[in-house]
């Protein structure tokens, strides 16, 4: 497809849609041919349903190419996709996720961390729709837009910000970064700079999970394992080394693709021979679904779906999330690539945004129940950086500690001793 | 590269007999040094002091190696125990330790390409799918990089993978898991993962194989900060290093030679491992330290026959862990001779040699009489044809030529 034109076309089209209606749009020009604002292929026409704002729908909002997953009728009456509890925990979760990440750009222009930092903003949905749905001992691998992953998965958001702070209170004891949120405790597997590295990580992670309940005969393990990555990734090797495995030995994982149509500069049309990233999960025998990711209802309905599909052994799933980020690709980016009217358009989907409007509509939260949330993440978010700033920063003796997991690896020094039996070594001042 | 030597004078004033064969005058500048003449010294034949060190914290496991190359006809009292042990070859060796670790704890699990039905493209995992089943010892598909991703991904979790690469080379396909993941993960989750990964493959050049398949990876992976990496040159050693390596919990790389998988040894009945981290003592001697590993320890000990018939007492050191050095036996060594010849083969920009010289430098230039030398391939991609791979790697008559131009 011939980005430029498409460029050229978005820019003169009249812009048909309303944004600020919760309704269906009647106009199904959504999507104008033969571009769309999506800037994807128009052969997906099916999909532009995916696209409106109406969360009452149950159905047509989620299409898969293969047969596995069956399309849901729309009942009569429409009854809702969550509860009040739910509803505020999602909520809740999307909010901590924007206010730290706006928090977090805050801290880098004043000078409180360094490097690269990529933030969520706008693609909430994806990490609380789908992670929201796990159990703690369910692992998640993330890439290195990976904070709010972390915050999702219940890492909390004072380690987090000392890690970005590079103290050793942080989840990783400052040693990764941004781009290297692990967590033990909440299974959550990295944090990976490289992109696509993480994937084989995730799948080994299944193995596990298959391994303990077939082999160790752990016979309730039913652990899932979410690999989160975006569009760019989906061109790399690994991804579809990976798709391969995990179809032929039906590992419990899903693979979830953040598409937000961005590598850094690189737009996905002008990257990628076939952009409907979907369609290649059934290349390799498992089920392709394609999501709006702005919509964290249908997120979450579609994560019920795999994760489901991957704890009773049914095997992987590919779920791409049509999404976008509203900051550039990361703080250094400029962003001056990318159309501001597709900024806009991402921007009237805000997902925060659309889900206040759910909750308010369907009578389950009220304003002052929202804004009570907004001001207690404030505080979280406040807090989270006061804890990082008064946190120590690593001393010279952390350098050599956790390279090896048994510090005999460092080799037996001159005297005939290990090393590490020196009581200096870590700290730097034995000759290393 | 290989330093082509030529024909020193002074080695042929030497006479052939062994007992009288030291002219002390070659030794006129360190008086201080004694050395003793080691009388009707025959070659290779070291019997093993009877001493097993299975205590994986202890520093000085005794093991002498009975003969370098193992022939039946040598095989002296080659086992450490009472009891008289089983001969094997190589690869058996290997198979033994992997099946034996794989028995003890059911988290150990081997995967890589034709692993499984095939029995490993050298035999290694033979019968161990029949024993264990399908998912314990994984065909895997060709995908280097991603299933050793999954090893990593499945040792983080709690498991103990033994990733194999067909051949070492095929892991250059690896290296992004290598060395991001397998190396560096334990120290940017802050010590929160482990990664008890083997990564094990045979490597080195052999009869005729192509460039491609006969590259030395070690000298690519030295630098990966956190991995260990051994190399195995008698079934002894293999089966033991195998089991430390699967018993750690670093992750290890362990190098096995394609040429060495039919040597002959006899072995143990009993557990044993040996130690990552220490080298292995295989000829002691007086006059110059040779330090090698891998297929090059072979050559070094037929050279050494050589060498010994001309009147010199080599001691050589089969490093074993490549990473990190056993700088006391290399020190105690080098203490000792005063001279310092390294035979390896992988090449010579940047390879494990480089290193070794370097790390001696530093550590122990005070006792050295000469400059280091060291014999490595040359740096070029082996050739197909027999007569310049020959050339390309270090021969016995080199290192006997080196010998000597040391020990002017």
């Amino acid at each position: 497809m011939n980005s430029a034109s498409c460029a050229a076309k978005i820019s003169t089209q009249p812009f048909s849609l309303n944004p600020t209606s919760p309704t269906s749009h009647d106009n199904p020009l959504v999507f104008p041919k033969p571009t769309s604002l999506f800037l994807g292929s128009t052969r997906k026409i099916r999909l532009s349903s995916s696209s409106k704002l109406n969360l009452h729908r149950r159905s047509g909002t989620v299409v898969a190419v293969s047969d596995v997953v069956k399309q849901k009728k729309s009942k009569s009456t429409p009854s809702l996709l969550i509860t009040k509890e739910e509803g505020l925990e999602l909520f809740e979760d999307m909010i901590l996720g924007r206010a730290f990440e706006d928090m977090c750009a805050q801290m880098y222009y004043r000078g409180k961390m360094f490097g690269f930092v990529h933030l969520y903003n706008g693609q909430e949905a994806v990490s609380t729709g789908f992670i929201k749905l796990l159990k703690q001992q369910d692992s998640v691998v993330s890439t290195y837009r990976d904070h709010v992953h972390a915050l999702s998965k219940g890492v909390p958001a004072r380690a987090v910000m000392s890690e970005l702070f590079g103290k050793t209170t942080g989840c990783c004891r400052g040693q990764g970064g941004s781009m290297h949120m692990f967590s033990r405790e909440h299974n959550l597997l990295g944090g990976f700079a490289f992109i696509g590295e993480g994937i084989p990580v995730a799948t080994g992670a299944a193995f596990t999970s298959k391994y303990k309940r077939e082999i160790l005969k752990e016979a309730d393990c039913d652990h899932v394992t979410l690999a989160f990555f975006g569009d760019g990734t989906c061109n790399n090797g690994q991804f579809f080394e990976c798709l391969n495995m995990a179809a032929l030995w039906k590992l419990p994982i899903v693979f979830v693709v953040e598409n937000n149509l961005w590598a850094i500069g690189m737009s996905h049309l002008r990257a990628t021979s076939d952009p409907q990233i979907y369609k290649k999960g059934p290349a390799f025998g498992m089920p392709g679904i394609h999501v709006d990711g702005m919509d964290v209802l249908k997120v979450r309905e579609v994560a019920k779906e795999a994760i489901g599909r991957a704890r009773r052994g049914e095997g992987p799933t590919l779920v791409e999330c049509e999404t976008y980020r509203f900051r550039g690709h990361s703080l250094a980016d400029p962003d001056e690539l990318r159309d501001p009217a597709e900024k806009a358009y991402y921007a009237a989907r805000d997902p925060i945004t659309a889900l206040k409007k759910y909750l308010i509509e369907n009578s389950l939260a009220s304003e002052a129940d929202l804004k009570a949330i907004d001001r207690k993440i404030d505080e979280v978010v406040e807090d989270a950086v006061e804890f990082a700033d008064e946190s120590p920063v690593p001393s010279r003796s952390q350098l050599l500690e956790n390279v090896f997991a048994d510090p005999k690896g460092f080799g037996i020094g001159p005297d005939g001793r290990y090393r590490c039996e020196d009581p200096k070594f870590t700290e730097g001042t034995a000759h290393v | 590269m290989a330093a082509i030597f030529q024909g020193v004078g002074a080695a042929a004033a030497l006479s052939s007999s062994p007992s009288n064969s030291f002219d002390s005058k070659k030794f006129v500048f360190s008086p201080c040094r004694s050395f003793s003449v080691r009388k009707g010294a025959s070659f290779a034949v070291v019997r093993s002091d009877g001493r097993v060190n299975l205590n994986p914290k202890g520093r000085r496991a005794q093991q002498l190696i009975s003969n370098a190359v193992a022939t039946k006809s040598d095989s002296a009292a080659a086992s450490s125990s009472s009891k008289p042990g089983h001969e094997l070859l190589l690869f058996e060796a290997l198979q033994e330790g992997l099946e034996e670790e794989m028995e003890r704890d059911p988290r150990v699990c081997v995967m890589g390409e034709d692993v499984g039905h095939y029995g490993g493209s050298y035999k290694v995992t033979k019968g161990l799918a029949k024993k264990f089943g399908d998912l314990r010892v994984l065909d895997t598909p060709i995908a280097e990089n991603s299933f050793t991703g999954m090893g990593i991904g499945a040792a983080m979790t709690g498991l103990r993978p033994v990733v194999e690469g067909m051949n070492m080379g095929f892991l250059l396909l690896a290296f992004n898991q290598i060395s991001n993941n397998c190396g560096m993960l334990h120290y940017t989750s802050g010590g929160q993962f482990t990664i008890p990964i083997v990564i094990r493959g045979p490597g080195g050049v052999g009869r005729q194989l192509g460039a491609e398949h006969s590259q030395r990876l070690e000298s690519y992976f030295q630098s990966i900060p956190g991995i260990q990496m051994v190399a195995c040159s008698t079934p002894y050693n293999a089966k033991g290093l195998m089991k430390a390596a699967i018993r750690s919990e670093n992750p290890v790389i362990f190098f096995e030679h394609v040429l060495l998988y039919n040597l002959k040894e006899r072995i143990p009945d009993e557990d044993y491992i040996c130690n990552l981290e220490e080298a292995e003592m295989v000829r002691p001697g007086e006059h110059v330290t040779i330090l090698t590993y891998s297929r090059m320890r072979y050559h070094v000990m037929q050279a050494a026959k050589t060498l010994v018939n001309k009147g010199y007492d080599p001691e050589v050191i089969d490093i074993r862990s490549l990473k990190p050095f056993d700088l006391y036996t290399i020190g105690n060594s080098v203490k000792k001779t005063h001279r310092v010849l390294i035979v390896e083969e992988c090449m010579r920009t940047g390879g494990i040699g480089a290193s070794l010289i370097a790390a001696i430098t530093e550590n122990f230039n005070d006792y050295l009489d000469a400059s280091i030398m060291c014999l490595s391939s040359q740096d070029v991609p082996t050739p197909y044809a027999g007569t310049l791979e020959e050339v390309t790697v270090v021969q016995p008559a080199q290192i006997v030529t080196a010998v000597e131009q040391l020990c002017q």
